[in-house]
């Protein structure tokens, strides 16, 4: 998958390496013109990805090579073991779960989980949770809670799943039940919003202490496309309604509904899945810290006061 | 083409503008449910239920205050609480707010206060789909948490009557975070404890119906109420198939065991007292 923007920078990328090709086989010194290809690269670089819009983090966030729920849980935890189902009626591959270590610490870890190619996409439904992917999250945070563990949500979804049968099982009893047990749960809740947060099937999974959100994320009320059809009955007008959303991170930020936001590497999470993982760790590690110091009701406290706080209104 | 007029048939009882004055004098009013004309000083004096086809038209938050609440009882909280435009979204939303407020005499979306049913003290809250669909910004979810904090330290039952399209799009996330404070105020409700009752009216869907609307200790809905999560356009474009007779209402939830009755508007009132009366008093007096 390449973005529109990043065409005339893969180009340049293409160039270099057809002269670095020239310079290794035919033995000619293209030193010099490398360099400076590299350099007009590298400004380039930094041109179109200091300058993103709303609408280019959209497809970044979507991106289908960014690091997806797995890799995170790959390459952050140890000793990871999936724990599968709700005890009610199925288990959801859009939602993966299961006991880990944390830096040797145990805890919960669970994430929407999108696949990255067709074939995988189609079994995880494309990361959008039935009922019992809440439920299965849900389950599983209580387990953790009743053993202290710390609990890590990862949340990349395009929404919870708009079907018949999503819609008898009770959809919405099944976000709103995660959302009341989330804000009484007595451990540390982390969340980071590593791709696509997408309405209330994200947050289904991410009442937390903490939010952090990749750079390139996006997390909105209602996709841009859906926007742009309910208020302009057109939904090529998503790039649009993404600017007018709030959806980036920064804006997030700002209105203080997310607590920190992690920088990526220059283009994007995918283009250095090794520096996003430690940066990540990194955050996660240091928040984890201040969390546990905090007694039981104190955190519940803060994190009731946190939500408390989330409203921007007037006064007649 | 006969696919697009078929849902557009379908679709077509869920479009109720309330009542609207289609017959040739103002005592007549159309039912949207059946399309009889029903004289509307009957329609009124029938708490706007459709005589002949019983359909349950919108009522106004003000005329479901009038429904519920015992007459004089009613002191209202959180008037002056309006909507501001923290995206930009722009003067057309500002513009939109400040029609809605005029046309409903409300602040927002929500109407709260503290009232009495048959005596018992209740903090009530009730929607109005009149302003902006019901939708929930900031200023409902604050005084939906407002009145569940406020009974939880008078130690008096919540009721909330939902009636809403979900989150309200031009507040953007700040809509969605609604969602998980209005459930974070309902389980220190819970905890107190303190009964929460949810009447669902039509329509009760996303953003309200995945958060509070969903997590009352007893759920009442009104027949043929559109209740759900996703919109049923959005499921249809998604399964690309069509969708089951009373797909979404109160009766199927009813059905699959996501709500405890529905209720038809003229024994509303009676029903909710009946189960005040029975958890709102202090435990001592109920053993």
């Amino acid at each position: 998958m390449i973005l529109e923007v990043e065409k005339p920078l893969l180009e340049l990328e293409r160039k270099i390496r057809e002269l670095q090709e020239v310079d290794r086989a035919a033995g000619v010194d293209l030193s010099a013109e490398i360099r400076l290809l590299e350099r007009k690269a590298q400004e380039l670089k930094e041109n179109i990805f200091g300058n993103l819009s709303a609408w280019d983090r959209v497809q970044l966030a979507r991106h289908v090579e960014r690091p997806a729920t797995l890799d995170y849980v790959t390459h952050l935890f140890t000793d990871f073991v999936e724990l599968h189902g709700d005890r009610f009626h199925g288990d959801d591959p859009a939602v993966v779960g299961g006991l880990a270590r944390f830096q040797g610490r145990p805890c919960l870890v669970l994430g929407h989980q999108k696949g990255k190619g067709t074939r995988e996409n189609l079994a995880r439904n494309f990361g959008m949770p039935n009922p019992e992917g809440f439920r299965k999250a849900g389950r599983l945070m209580r387990l953790a809670a009743r053993f202290g563990r710390p609990i890590f949500t990862f949340v990349d979804t395009p929404g919870a799943y708009p079907g018949i049968e999503a819609e008898e099982r009770g959809q919405f009893e099944a976000i709103a039940s995660n959302l009341a047990l989330m804000s009484e749960l007595p451990v540390p809740i982390l969340t980071v919003v590593i791709g696509e947060g997408g309405s209330g099937g994200a947050l289904g999974i991410a009442l937390a202490d903490r939010v952090l959100i990749l750079e390139n994320s996006v997390y909105s009320v209602i996709s841009p496309e859906g926007c742009a059809s309910i208020l302009w009955r057109d939904a090529a007008r998503a790039e649009e309604a993404a600017a007018a959303l709030g959806l980036t991170s920064q804006t997030l930020k700002r209105l203080g509904l997310v607590d920190e936001v992690l920088p990526e590497p220059l283009g994007g999470a995918h283009r250095d899945p090794a520096g996003t993982f430690r940066t990540v760790q990194e955050a996660l590690s240091r928040h984890l810290k201040t969390l546990l110091d905090v007694e039981e009701h104190a955190l519940l406290d803060a994190r009731y006061s946190k939500y408390r706080q989330m409203a921007v209104m007037g006064d007649l | 083409m006969a696919g697009l007029f078929d849902s557009l048939r379908a679709r077509r009882p869920r479009v109720d503008k309330v009542a609207t004055p289609a017959l040739p004098s103002d005592h007549w009013v159309k039912c949207s449910g059946c399309g009889n004309a029903i004289y509307r000083a009957s329609f009124l004096e029938n708490r706007k239920v459709c005589e002949k086809c019983s359909h349950h038209h919108r009522m106004s938050a003000r005329e479901r205050l009038e429904l519920l609440a015992d007459p004089g009882s009613f002191e209202e909280w959180d008037a002056g609480l309006v909507s501001v435009d923290p995206l930009g979204f722009g003067q057309d939303y500002l513009d939109k707010l400040k029609s809605d407020r005029e046309r409903t005499g409300l602040s927002d979306g929500l109407l709260s206060g503290a009232c009495t049913l048959d005596g018992i003290p209740v903090a009530l809250g009730i929607m109005d789909f009149g302003f902006r669909g019901g939708s929930m910004g900031s200023v409902v979810g604050e005084k939906v948490v407002r009145v569940l904090e406020r009974a939880a330290e008078r130690r008096i039952p919540a009721l909330l009557v939902t009636c809403s399209g979900g989150a309200r799009m031009q507040e953007g996330m700040l809509s969605l975070m609604q969602m998980g404070r209005t459930c974070a105020a309902v389980r220190r409700l819970n905890r107190v404890p303190a009964p929460f009752l949810v009447i669902m009216t039509d329509p009760t869907t996303a953003g309200v119906a995945a958060s509070f609307a969903a997590l009352g200790d007893v759920i009442l809905a009104e027949p043929g109420a559109i209740i759900g999560f996703s919109g049923r356009r959005v499921v249809e474009q998604t399964i690309r198939q069509k969708l089951p007779p009373g797909f979404q209402s109160s009766e199927f939830y009813l059905e699959h065991g996501f709500l405890d009755r529905v209720v038809p508007r003229s024994e509303l009132k009676d029903t909710v007292t009946a189960i005040l009366g029975m958890l709102a008093v202090p435990a001592e007096v109920g053993r």
